[in-house]
């Protein structure tokens, strides 16, 4: 009883409901309008804030802490331009389905509408680039709220939700009590795939004459990693990942085809095109990844599609087999019925399946021509992976240099590999190697990023040395904003408007600047020695920026044009 | 899949929220469907609003278009009412010029179309109208057009016929 007469401020009750879902990091940034929840984060100490120095930042943090741990990222802002600033955050995480909450603070209820300081209609704004969000308008209703916040933001296909909370509330009092479940009759998102399309998909690859498996970034959310591994070991069937599945499946497997899509390697796209039978999880034919509708539907294949989101099925290409499910359960249901079945496979079709995935293989898509004079950005994402083991968390921004550690750095586990892949946000990979790098403190988080994006949160160099956060940045710097660069050489006959970034900063100063150890590297044959030294003992627990001078003329190979298909790839010149 | 574009119907039950009606609208401007019309109004249980939203697209689209408005937390159930048999009416008023001949004449094209004059004036009647859309049409099609001073449609709303329920 005492517990429950007990009052406590908004702002109180809100702490407390963080502390009820575990939360043990909240990134954000103070503001007016969080003021009185700020002062209750100063009397706790169950969960740690993050200070950061833009309030982007702190979303793509808390977003980069749920890709890599699995668990719900949660960010806090201001009113107005707090929230404002949160949006590209909040819709990077949206495209790539991230559970994170976010709490923003808004004008006091009864200033709501009358263009007060630091207003802005935040449920408004985020709408279309939320799962759902709240206002709270009774101090009452925060704690279901907040409950019902955590549950949406990560279940079914997870997605950020925000909570907008008037300051007022947070100073209301009320007694506080968690929910201890959560009852929506309008969201029940169905985790169990149908037995009998299961069964339907099952014996259709079994017979197949050329399978091929296509996962996506479900299977990394979905922690359906092991039991995919044991799909295509059961069935020994090719498989390809897109830009967010890498790691799902080991790369170092022999199943594995490497990524596919835009800059996929020959064999994965050719493969994706000539299968006969292809499975989807965690997938959606997105854009990048299939290239030309049209021009991947020329070639008849059954398709099946296992996916949580019944919205993602049937979107941009028509499916034979849906299977509308959790990736996990369906793919242990799968595992189960092989188990009890036995299903019989056309063996000799599946091994001239492989001799024609060979062949294609044969092609070595992504050789490039090694140089002594200039630094080849592939050769030092290959040397990153050597240095590191193969065992780094790699965050990337958005742009050539995405692609090369996409291609160049085999990932072999899930939640390794955390980038942008939706939005295309530039400006992610520095906060998102802060999210890391606060859930793995031990770990070596390894940041590849170009001069244009990492210029665009460069300001949280300072969050790094207050936290001392050992980060290595791997700028490949070739002073070109490169993709654009490269499609300008190719669709827009060398006019290379505004691509050019001229006045860069001396970046190794900066990094001084900051409190952090600099780095320039200009010649080829300095790459490993360097970057053994930054991920030595001797700078383990240092943040080293690394300024790698590359080939300003390296493109990303191979490449389909925008509206070409899957088989219509460039490859490299000298291929 | 087929890219032939046919007008549905589709009734929805949601929570009757703050922002749910926007949450829809903005749905379909954000991922370009057509709407031809809303309408949304509380239920007999107050928690409730039932919304019909007519649209166009192909088989596809519309099949995106209930998906969508489904993976929408504040929606409760959908229907697309053209999966089976329904009834559609929508409501309209009228303003039309009565002055000389027009004032036996628009009482005489109210009559057929089975409207009531509601309002009466010097110069004019309203005329309250209920059917289906196509029957609005007809009508508006019939009148003289500079009779017509002023029409105010509510957009259709929809149930399906006999068994066919839309509860929670």
């Amino acid at each position: 009883m005492e517990q429950s007469t007990q009052q406590f401020t908004g702002a109180e009750i809100l702490i407390r409901c963080l502390h009820e879902e575990n939360v043990d990091f909240v990134f954000g940034y103070p503001g007016g309008a969080v003021l009185n929840i700020y002062d209750a984060i100063f009397h706790q100490d169950k969960f740690k804030h993050i200070l950061v120095r833009h309030e982007q930042a702190a979303l793509h943090a808390a977003d980069a802490y749920s890709r890599s741990t699995g668990r719900v990222g949660v960010a806090l802002v201001t009113s107005g331009p707090g929230a404002t600033n949160a949006i590209t955050g909040i819709a990077t995480a949206y495209m790539d389905s991230i559970p994170m909450v976010i709490i923003s603070g808004q004008v006091p209820t009864y200033a709501i509408g009358e263009d007060a300081f630091q207003e802005c209609d935040t449920v408004g704004i985020t709408r279309p680039c939320v799962k759902h969000n709240f206002l709270v308008k009774d101090v009452k209703d925060i704690a279901a709220t907040m409950k019902k916040a955590f549950y949406v933001a990560n279940s079914g296909r997870p997605g950020p939700v925000l909570v907008d909370i008037p300051k007022d509330i947070t100073a209301h009092l009320h007694t506080f009590e968690y929910p201890e479940n959560v009852q929506l009759r309008s969201y029940n998102p169905v985790t169990k795939g149908h037995l009998g399309q299961i069964k339907k998909a099952l014996k259709l690859l079994a017979e197949a004459k050329r399978p091929m498996v296509y996962s996506g970034g479900g299977v990394v959310l979905g922690d359906a990693s092991e039991h995919l591994i044991k799909l295509i070991q059961a069935l020994n069937i090719p498989i390809t990942s897109t830009l967010m599945g890498l790691g799902g499946f080991p790369a170092s497997d022999k199943n594995f085809l490497g990524m596919l899509g835009m800059h996929g390697t020959y064999e994965a796209n050719m493969a994706m095109q000539e299968c006969d039978v292809l499975l989807a999880v965690g997938s959606r034919f997105d854009d990048r990844v299939i290239g030309n509708t049209e021009h991947f539907l020329s070639n008849p294949r059954t398709i099946i599609h296992i996916d949580i989101d019944p919205s993602s099925i049937s979107k941009r290409v028509k499916i034979d087999v849906p299977i509308v499910g959790d990736v996990k359960s369906v793919l242990t249901d799968m595992n189960d019925l092989i188990a009890t079945e036995k299903p019989v496979q056309n063996t000799a079709a599946l091994a001239d399946w492989f001799k024609q995935i060979e062949e294609w293989r044969g092609k070595k898509c992504l050789t490039y021509a090694q140089s002594t004079e200039f630094i080849k950005p592939q050769y030092v994402i290959q040397k990153l992976h050597e240095v590191t083991k193969g065992d780094a968390f790699v965050t990337s921004d958005v742009g050539q240099h995405q692609m090369w550690a996409a291609q160049y750095y085999p990932f072999d586990k899930p939640r390794r590999w955390i980038n942008s892949g939706g939005l295309g946000t530039m400006g992610v990979g520095l906060p998102y190697a802060m999210g890391v790098q606060f859930a793995h403190p031990e770990a070596q988080v390894a940041c590849v990023t170009g001069e244009g994006s990492i210029q665009m949160n460069i300001q949280e160099l300072s969050t790094c040395l207050q936290y001392n956060l050992p980060i290595k940045v791997i700028l490949l710097n070739n002073r070109y904003l490169g993709m654009v660069r490269q499609w300008q050489e190719f669709f827009y006959e060398n006019r290379y408007a505004e691509s050019y970034m001229e006045s860069l900063p001396d970046f190794v100063k900066l990094a001084e600047a900051y409190g952090h150890v600099g780095m320039r590297i200009e010649n080829p044959s300095d790459v490993e020695g360097a970057l053994a030294e930054a991920f030595s003992p001797k700078l383990k627990d240092r943040f080293v920026f690394m300024n790698f001078l590359t080939d300003q003329k390296e493109n990303v190979f191979p490449m389909i044009p925008g509206g070409k298909g899957l088989s219509e790839m460039i490859l490299a010149e000298n291929l | 899949m087929t890219h032939h574009t046919s007008r549905h119907i589709i009734s929805l039950l949601m929570e009757n929220e703050a922002g749910a009606l926007s949450r829809v609208a903005g749905l379909f401007s954000a991922r370009g469907y057509n709407i031809e019309s809303l309408t949304v109004a509380v239920t007999e249980d107050p928690t409730l609003s039932r919304m019909t939203i007519v649209t166009s697209g192909s088989e596809a689209v519309i099949e995106q278009i209930i998906k969508q408005l489904n993976k929408l937390i504040d929606v409760v159930k959908v229907l697309d009412l053209n999966d089976g048999k329904f009834i559609e009416r929508e409501l309209m008023l009228v303003k039309v010029k009565a002055t000389g001949v027009f004032r036996e004449e628009m009482k005489r094209m109210c009559d057929i179309f089975r409207g009531r004059i509601i309002d009466v004036a010097d110069g004019s009647f309203t005329i309250e109208l209920t059917g289906s859309g196509n029957k609005l049409d007809a009508f508006i099609e019939s009148l003289d057009k500079a009779a017509i001073l002023e029409t105010v449609r509510t957009g259709a709303s929809g149930i399906g016929r006999g068994d066919r329920i839309l509860k929670v």
